[in-house]
Parts: C-alpha cells; sequence; structure tokens
C-alpha cells in the first residue's frame, strides 16, 4: 500500500524531451490508468517509477520518502512486463520463488550446490512453498507449477507474471500494457480478472495501456498522457463526460466522438454548421470546434440533416454513418434500438441536446459554457 | 494472359486428360532434379563417402603407397597402433591440448564477450581487435609467435627478464613446449568464442534482466546466475563442443613449430597421422589412426548436432 | 543519477580489463610490424624494444620478395580460392535447388546424405583422395589443390535452408513465365541468394586461404604454393637467420584478408561465424 508522488519529472533520451514535467499523486490503494498514444511516455513514466531508468530532473517519492538512487529492487515494487518476461528456464513454482528467495535467503544460501546444505535453508524453503501455494490458489494456477513458460498459453503466462509480483507483497503494483499479447475475448477476460485481484488485494495499482477500453472499465482514476505530458487526470466518467482538452475527447471513447465546425459570436453565442446552439460562452470570439457522443445524437429530428453513408449493425446497438452535404463532414450516431435502422442512403434528420455539446476553442482547450436564456433571437437548435 | 490460358485449359480439359499430362510434367521436372543434384552426387561419393569407406577399408590393410600389392591384415593396424608408445603419447597430448584449449578459450570468449557488452563505447572496434587473430592466417601468425617465444631476442622472455622473471626455451623445452602450442590455440580461437556468445547475449531479451532487477537481483552477480548463465547455456554447450573438435584436429602448429618434438612432446594425433602417411607413406597404419581420431571427433559433432536442435524455447 | 560516480567506475574497469586483453591479442602483430621494420642488427639485440631506431621495413620486404616469390605465391591463393568457390557454388546451387524445391525419388536420403557429409572432417578423408589423386595422376597441381573441395556438404546444406525460405510463388511464376529448372536456379535463386552466396563465400575463401595441411600433403613443386605453404617453407630456410624478411613476408600473406575483413567487419564475422554451424 502506497502513496506515489511524481514531482516535475523530466526526461529526455538524446536530446528528445520524452517527459516534459509530470506532476502528479497516485493515491495509496487507488487503481490508476495511465493512458496515451503510441510513444508518448507512459511506458518510461512507469520504468522511472519502477527505478529502471533514471529521470534527468524531478523528484519520485513513495509514501513521502525519495526514492530517487534506490535500486529498483529495494523501492519494493512489482511490476508485470508486456512480455511477461518469465524465466523461460525455470518452472512456473522457481519463477514465482525467484522473488522470494533473492529476499529471504543470503547469497551464501542461494549457492547452487552449497546453499541447499545450510541449516536455515530448509526452514526458509518451507516458507516459500507455503507462500507460493496460496498464490497459485488465488489465481488458479496450481496445476501449472510444474511446467515452464514455453508450455504455458498466453493467459497462463500472465497470470504467472502477475503471481510473480504478487508473491512478495509489494506496495504497488505496476503494468505496463498486460493484456497487450492476448486475444480480444482472453483480454476482456482477464480485464475482469485484474480489476477483481486489485478489489481484493486493496494495493495501489498503476496500469499502463494505450487501449482506453482498459482504461475505462477497470480504473478508479485515468490519467491521460500525450506528447509527454499529462493532459488530464479523473475519474473514468469525468475523463469522458467532461474532456479537458480535445484531444482528451477524440482519443476516449468509441467510436471516437464527433466534431464539428462551429464558430463563437462576440455576444458569447455559439453556432455549429451554421445553426445557433442555445448555449453562450465567456470566450473571444472566433472560431471553435463543437463535440458530441454518438449517443447524444438524436436522429429523427432537428435543425441537422445528412444522408445515410453506412450502417454498422453489431447486435444490441447499430452505428449510423451520415455524410453532411455541403459541409463535407461525416459523423456517427449511435442507435440503441436496431429494429428500426434507417435505409442506406435515405435522409435523415438529426439535432442533439445543449447538455450533449462539448465547445473546445481554436487550439483544442475546453470552453467552459452557460445554458441560455429564452430570450434569446436567435433561432434555437433543437427543442 | 498465360494465367487466363491455363484456367481456360483446365476447365475444357476433361479429367482424364489432366491425370495423362500431370504425371508428364511431373516427371519432366523430376528429370531436371536428377540431373540438378547429379554433379554433386557425384562428387559427394568420389570424394566424401567414398575416402571416409576408403579409409576406413585401408586401415584393414598393410598397403603402403607405391607398393604393387597389399593384403588384408584384419586388425593388425590397431594391434601395432596401441601397441605403440607414440601413439599414447600423442593421444594424451591431443587430450591435454584439448583439455586445456576448451576451457582457456571459452572462458576467456565469455569473459570478453560480457566486458564488450557490459557497456556502450568502443564496442565495436574491441569486438574487431579480438576477433583479429582468427582471420588471420595462422601460419603466419605461428611463425610470428615463434619469434615472440624466442629464448633470447623473444618478446615474451624480454618481458619476463624485465620483470626480473626466469625465463624459458618455451618451444625447445619439453616441458613447456606443448602450453606454448595452447596459448598460441587459445589466442586464436578466443576471437571466434567471443563472437558467438556475443550474438548469443544480444538475443537475451532485455525485459528479463529488468524483471530480475525488480526481483530483488541487485547485483550484477545475481542477475548473471539468474539471467545470463542459463539464457547462454545452449550457446555454451555449442562453444565448447565446436572447440572441442577444432581443437582435435590441432595440426597447423605443430608441423610448423615443433614437429611434435622436442622428444615426442608435442606429437599429437594429426601429426602422426601425417608422418605415418605422407612422411612414411604407411598408408595403412595411417588409416588406423585416422578412424581412431575419427570416432573421438564424430563422437563430439553427434553431441553437438544433438544439442543444436536444442534451444531455448521462450516466446 | 546518483550512481553516476560508480558506473564511470565501473567504465573505467571495463576499458581497463578489455585494453589489457587487447594488448596480448595484439601483440603479435605489433612484434611483427616491429620486427618487420628493424634491420638485422636491432632485431638480435636482447634489448626490448618496439620502434626501431632504423626503419628497414622497405629492406626487409624488398628481401622477403627477392628471396621468394611472394607475388606468384599470392596469386596462387587467389587462383585456388576462388577457383575453389566458384565450382562450390556451380555444384552446390543447384542441387541446393532441388532438395528445397522439388520433389524426386532419393531426395530424403541425398539430404541425409549431405547432412552426415557436414560431419567429416577433412583429415578424415586425406588419405584416400590422396591415393585417389595420385592413381589418375593429377598431385601438384591446382587441380589437386581444388578438386576434393569443390563438393562443399554445408555450402549444399547452407543454400538448401536459405531456399526453403524462398517462397514458392516465386518459383512458380518463374515456370509460368517459361523459365526451365536450369534456369530458376541461376536466374531467379542465385540473385535472391546473394547474402547467403556472400556469407558462405566469405567462409569458403577464407578456409582455404589459411588452410595449410592439404596443400602441404599434395604440393612439391615450388611454383604452385599457396601462401600458407609459402611462409612455412620461408620460415625452415630462414629462420635463425633472418627474422626481418621472415615477419615481412607473414605481414604481405595476412594482408589480403586482414584488409578485407577490416573493411567488411560485419560480413566478415558472418561468414566465419558459419564454421561454428558446421
Ligand atoms: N531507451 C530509449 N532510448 C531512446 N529513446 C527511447 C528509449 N525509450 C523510449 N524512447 C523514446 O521515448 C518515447 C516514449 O517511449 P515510451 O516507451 O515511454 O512510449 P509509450 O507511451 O510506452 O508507447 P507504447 O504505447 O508504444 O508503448 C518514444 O518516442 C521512444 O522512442
Ligand atoms: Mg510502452
Amino acid at each position: 500500500m502506497a502513496q506515489i508522488e511524481l514531482s516535475t519529472i523530466r526526461k529526455s533520451f538524446d536530446g528528445t524531451d520524452v517527459l516534459k514535467g509530470i506532476d502528479f499523486r497516485i493515491e495509496d490503494g487507488e487503481f490508476i490508468s495511465l493512458v496515451g498514444p503510441s510513444g508518448c511516455g507512459k511506458s518510461t513514466l512507469l520504468r522511472i517509477i519502477a527505478g529502471l531508468e533514471p529521470q534527468n530532473s524531478g523528484q519520485v517519492r513513495i509514501d513521502g520518502r525519495p526514492v530517487d538512487g534506490i535500486r529498483p529492487s529495494a523501492r519494493n515494487l512489482a511490476m508485470v512486463f508486456q512480455s511477461y518476461a518469465l524465466y523461460p528456464h525455470l518452472s512456473t513454482f522457481d519463477n514465482i520463488a525467484v522473488p522470494l528467495r533473492m529476499r529471504r535467503l543470503s547469497a551464501i544460501e542461494r549457492l547452487p550446490l552449497l546453499g541447499p546444505l545450510l541449516p536455515g535453508r530448509r526452514a526458509k524453503e518451507h516458507g516459500i512453498r507455503a507462500d507460493i501455494a496460496a498464490i497459485a490458489e488465488q489465481l488458479d494456477i496450481a496445476p501449472l507449477l510444474r511446467r515452464k513458460p514455453g508450455q504455458l498459453s498466453g493467459g497462463q503466462r500472465q497470470r504467472v507474471a502477475v503471481g510473480r509480483a504478487m508473491v512478495r507483497e509489494p506496495l504497488a503494483f505496476l503494468f505496463d500494457e498486460p493484456l497487450s499479447n492476448l486475444d480480444a475475448k482472453l483480454r476482456v477476460h482477464m480485464r475482469a480478472e485484474l480489476a477483481e485481484l486489485h478489489r481484493r488485494l486493496k494495493t495501489t495499482f498503476v496500469y499502463v495501456t494505450h487501449d482506453q477500453a482498459e482504461a475505462m472499465t477497470m480504473s478508479s482514476r485515468i490519467a491521460v498522457m500525450m506528447g509527454g505530458e499529462l493532459i488530464q487526470v479523473g475519474t473514468p466518467a469525468e475523463i469522458y463526460n467532461d474532456p479537458g482538452d480535445i484531444r482528451v475527447a477524440e482519443f476516449i471513447g468509441s467510436p471516437k466522438i464527433n466534431i464539428l465546425p462551429g464558430r463563437v459570436w462576440k455576444d458569447g453565442g455559439i453556432d455549429v454548421l451554421g445553426s445557433a446552439l442555445r448555449l453562450a460562452c465567456g470566450a473571444t470570439a472566433g472560431e471553435c470546434r463543437v463535440g458530441v457522443r454518438p449517443e447524444r445524437i438524436d436522429l429523427g429530428a432537428g435543425p441537422f440533416s445528412g444522408n445515410v453513408v453506412h450502417l454498422e449493425n453489431l447486435g444490441a446497438e447499430a452505428f449510423v454513418h451520415l455524410a453532411i452535404e455541403g459541409a463535407g463532414l461525416r459523423l456517427i450516431a449511435r442507435l440503441a434500438d436496431v429494429r428500426h435502422l434507417p435505409a442506406m442512403g435515405s435522409h435523415l434528420a438529426f439535432g442533439f441536446a445543449s447538455d450533449a455539446v462539448q465547445v473546445f476553442d481554436s487550439i483544442g482547450k475546453r470552453i467552459p459554457l452557460k445554458v441560455e436564456q429564452a430570450e434569446r433571437v436567435r433561432e434555437p437548435a433543437h427543442v | 494472359m498465360s494465367d487466363g490460358a491455363m484456367t481456360i485449359d483446365a476447365a475444357a480439359v476433361p479429367a482424364r486428360a489432366a491425370r495423362r499430362t500431370l504425371p508428364a510434367h511431373g516427371s519432366r521436372r523430376t528429370y531436371s532434379a536428377y540431373a540438378l543434384v547429379a554433379p554433386a552426387a557425384a562428387l559427394m561419393l568420389v570424394m566424401l563417402l567414398g575416402p571416409l569407406a576408403g579409409v576406413i577399408a585401408l586401415s584393414f590393410t598393410d598397403y603402403q603407397l607405391g607398393a604393387p600389392h597389399f593384403s588384408w591384415i584384419g586388425l593388425a593396424n590397431y594391434q601395432d597402433l596401441f601397441a605403440d608408445k607414440v601413439f599414447w603419447i600423442a593421444l594424451r597430448n591431443t587430450l591435454t591440448y584439448v583439455v586445456v584449449v576448451v576451457p582457456g578459450a571459452v572462458i576467456a570468449g565469455l569473459a570478453i564477450a560480457l566486458l564488450i557488452q557490459s557497456g556502450t563505447s568502443l564496442r565495436s572496434l574491441y569486438r574487431t581487435i579480438y576477433f583479429l587473430p582468427v582471420m588471420a592466417t595462422l601460419i603466419a601468425m605461428a611463425v610470428v609467435w615463434e619469434f615472440m617465444l624466442h629464448p633470447q631476442f623473444g618478446l615474451v622472455n624480454g618481458l619476463l627478464r624485465g620483470a626480473g622473471l626466469p625465463a624459458f626455451a618455451w618451444l625447445q623445452d619439453r616441458s613447456t613446449a606443448l602450453y606454448a602450442l595452447c596459448a598460441i590455440g587459445i589466442w586464436q580461437a578466443v576471437g571466434f568464442n567471443m563472437v558467438l556468445f556475443l550474438a548469443g547475449l544480444v538475443s537475451i531479451p532485455k525485459q528479463l534482466y529488468e524483471a530480475a532487477e525488480i526481483d530483488g537481483a541487485s547485483s550484477g552477480w545475481a542477475r548473471f546466475r539468474l539471467v545470463t548463465w542459463p539464457m547462454l547455456g545452449p550457446v555454451t554447450t555449442f562453444v565448447v563442443v565446436v572447440s572441442g573438435i577444432r581443437s582435435f584436429q590441432v595440426f597447423d602448429t605443430v608441423h610448423v613449430l615443433t614437429k611434435g618434438g622436442p622428444s615426442k612432446s608435442t606429437e599429437v594425433l594429426i601429426h602422426t597421422m601425417y608422418t605415418e602417411g605422407f612422411e612414411f607413406f604407411r598408408s595403412g597404419y595411417a588409416a588406423a589412426i585416422t578412424v581412431v581420431f575419427l570416432v573421438f571427433v564424430l563422437a563430439l559433432t553427434l553431441i553437438k548436432s544433438r544439442l543444436a536442435d536444442r534451444g531455448v524455447h521462450y516466446t | 543519477m546518483s550512481n553516476t560516480h560508480s558506473v564511470s567506475l565501473q567504465a573505467v574497469l571495463r576499458h581497463l580489463l578489455l585494453i589489457a586483453g587487447a594488448a596480448i591479442m595484439l601483440a603479435p602483430f605489433i612484434w611483427m610490424i616491429s620486427t618487420a621494420s628493424k634491420p638485422q642488427t636491432e632485431v638480435f639485440s636482447s634489448e626490448l624494444h618496439l620502434i626501431p631506431y632504423r626503419f628497414a621495413l622497405w629492406d626487409n620486404l624488398r628481401e622477403a620478395f627477392a628471396k621468394a616469390n611472394l607475388l606468384r605465391f599470392l596469386l596462387n591463393g587467389v587462383i585456388v580460392t576462388i577457383s575453389i568457390f566458384v565450382l562450390q557454388v556451380m555444384v552446390a546451387l543447384p542441387a541446393a535447388y532441388a532438395l528445397a524445391k522439388l520433389r524426386f525419388r532419393g531426395r530424403d536420403t541425398l539430404f541425409a546424405l549431405v547432412l552426415f557429409g557436414i560431419l567429416i572432417p577433412p583429415q578424415a578423408t586425406a588419405i584416400p583422395v590422396f591415393l585417389l589423386l595420385h592413381k589418375v595422376g593429377l598431385l601438384d597441381s591446382y587441380a589437386a589443390l581444388v578438386l576434393p573441395f569443390t563438393i562443399s556438404a554445408f555450402g549444399i546444406f547452407l543454400m538448401r535452408q536459405f531456399f526453403k525460405t524462398v517462397p514458392d510463388d516465386l518459383v512458380d511464376a518463374a515456370r509460368m513465365d517459361g523459365i526451365s529448372e536450369f534456369g530458376i536456379v541461376w536466374r531467379v535463386m542465385l540473385p535472391a541468394a546473394i547474402p547467403a552466396v556472400t556469407a558462405f563465400g566469405i567462409f569458403s575463401v577464407v578456409a582455404h586461404w589459411n588452410d595449410y595441411f592439404w596443400p602441404l600433403i599434395v604440393l612439391n613443386s615450388e611454383q604452385l604454393r599457396t601462401p600458407p605453404l609459402a611462409v612455412a617453407h620461408f620460415r625452415n630456410n630462414e629462420a635463425g637467420t633472418s627474422y626481418g624478411p621472415l615477419m615481412a613476408a607473414a605481414m604481405v600473406i595476412i594482408a589480403p584478408l586482414v584488409i578485407a575483413f577490416l573493411f567488411a567487419q560485419r560480413r566478415f564475422i558472418e561468414g566465419i561465424t558459419l564454421t561454428g554451424i558446421k
């Protein structure tokens, strides 16, 4: 159980800045996901926390204690790697035993031939065996203990890697895209298992992924990274509904949020696709971008219209792709009721509620909105 | 175009005709296959397999080059051989050479590879330097070594004298000559082993070291024991066997520098075989020595090919 | 960050050890060049010095070339190694193609024989091959140096493994274009196999340039000597008297390969390590 604090962490590789001053506090016992596009520096940040990579400046504190210069093994963190990094020559049992043996046995006791003969060794081995049995029980890998990693499936290896991390009861778990080598179905399954494990252990989990679905479903908080900076930290709901930046809005959510061109007037009114919204803001006049999530688009009525160019029926829901004439724009709307699909090529009206709208200024920052009063002269966008 | 023609043909021609054309096609290709392998097969028979059978057959005869007749004498050559003191000396010297050179060249090769890989600077420069002896014609370098080991004007004794240590007549002294040859053998083989070890080291996933680091293997030695050594296992056995085979074949340095002397102290199997077969032209007897040599080398080779199939299985 | 100190200490130690080792590895080369550059009087002085007081490399080289026909021997080396390599490829490539891509009776047996052929050390077949060459009267000729090595079981194996990775579609496409099986070997497979052929070429050339055992056995005439044989004879005639020219001759003999190696290290290391697989 640990609180991890990062203050202005900077890191550069061969002159290119990979991390540009990360300030961030991970609370005790929380499950936090670091998400972001490939190459944004997530793994680097995780490795700095683990101590595998030194930062150029800034400080990492675990439970208030600075750990810079402390070896990875002494930080008492566990890490699960993308490739699992199991020792291929050791059995599952021995793989899980490594961290225990490294900690509990002295260097002399670990010697190949002499070690096992030493007096205290037997008792210690006994304790190790008991601990591993308990872990194997929890993770359901007891039948696999004799096998080598090469004889395990991807999901089983994954569990062994988690077991090796769990066995010594670390202060926090660090995961670097642990599910990305699994097939889609197993990934969903392991997602649930890991979330369940976190609930049981109540230990801090730091989880790196570039899969936003993983982050949304598992974590208590999400930290979105882009280009070496943390751009937003919040609960999954906050990140989804209240993104502070257009890049966050676009990264989170599948299918992607619809972005429509808009304009802010001098009086604070906002137009989208030429129609005014019943909204206002305090921003300066100029171009803006308006985001609407696919599930917030109401098909059938409204001030806008488009042609159905593509339909994706997933059974439980459907996505309607609309091309908007004149604007050269496409957007996606979610249809909950798949029994009444529009015909391909048909012309559909649509609109959206004013609270469904997220407005971003020309550099992508979120513009705070206030809902307009009824005495607006301009025509309302939608009922 | 031809594609289209093919499909039309295939569609139009009834199955019977297709059956008729296919074997014809196949057999034309079979003929060319035989034509393609014929030179290789013939040469292999004449230059490899035939001579191999020949050397075994020859070892049961008393054939001497230039003699008009020969007769089958059964195991007499082997009996002579096993009764010959020189053969036993040669075998013992060969084994001594192998037992000294293999560990020396393997351990030094591994140590150098580890040292080179433990940093990033000047890697390729060091690799080039250590590999240089592998490239240089051994005979030429043996001649250089001979002068380096010259009792009076050589570099080695010069340095020893400079350090106030006793000097030796390395190649002329029966107690040191074989070990001097071993040193040359190690010097020449180290770079080769180093390159094989470097390739092995590069292929160890970096994440294993990081996992080891996190699991508490904080010293370099602990990481070597936990990751490097086991992961290099297959490479190491391979290098040991290859070095063994090459050491068994030692001949060049012996022939140029000592001719097996002084007083047979550097006599080795292939050198005995050479002297008997190509200086005294006792072909049958030399063939028997070859067979003994072959038994040792094939045993090692078989171990190697067994091991080569087995690697670390990891995905 | 805080352990930069220990890191740099480790780096220094690494360089110290590696430089010490490198000094041992390079000592013979340095000694060779040093001795080759010294006049007779300095060679035979018990006092150690690497840099000659009087630079006599050119004199020693001139003497070496005068005492032995080094150019001729180098030329012999080139003729022999190139002939061996070219013939090896001409024999091995078609066979490798047939073993990799064609189906015929006896293919598996032939391949097994190839694998077995790899295991046979060259010393083992020396006596019968020598007797054979003696019978057909080819001893003491270029043919004697080249013929026994025209078959390389290892070369066949290596090329066959490489051809296995060439997609069948490529071969079929060539057949559709009307290229004969023989044509496929040279016009389709050889260009695809250039990297493997290069590696094998380096392996073969280095092995035969440096070979001493076989030329020693089959050669008598001075004008056919290969470089290693030439150094050995030079040494037998001159050792004890003129070390300067001897070292100069050794330098000349190792120069071609060493220089080629320095220019294309990666390829050479790749090629030579094939010996390990053999
Ligand atoms: N050891 C290194 N040397 C040089 N550059 C590096 C190194 N490690 C990472 N980088 C660079 O730093 C940047 C961030 O890398 P990082 O591995 O942290 O990305 P990531 O967010 O984990 O991406 P992914 O989702 O693809 O794993 C990348 O541009 C990468 O090329
Ligand atoms: Mg990463």
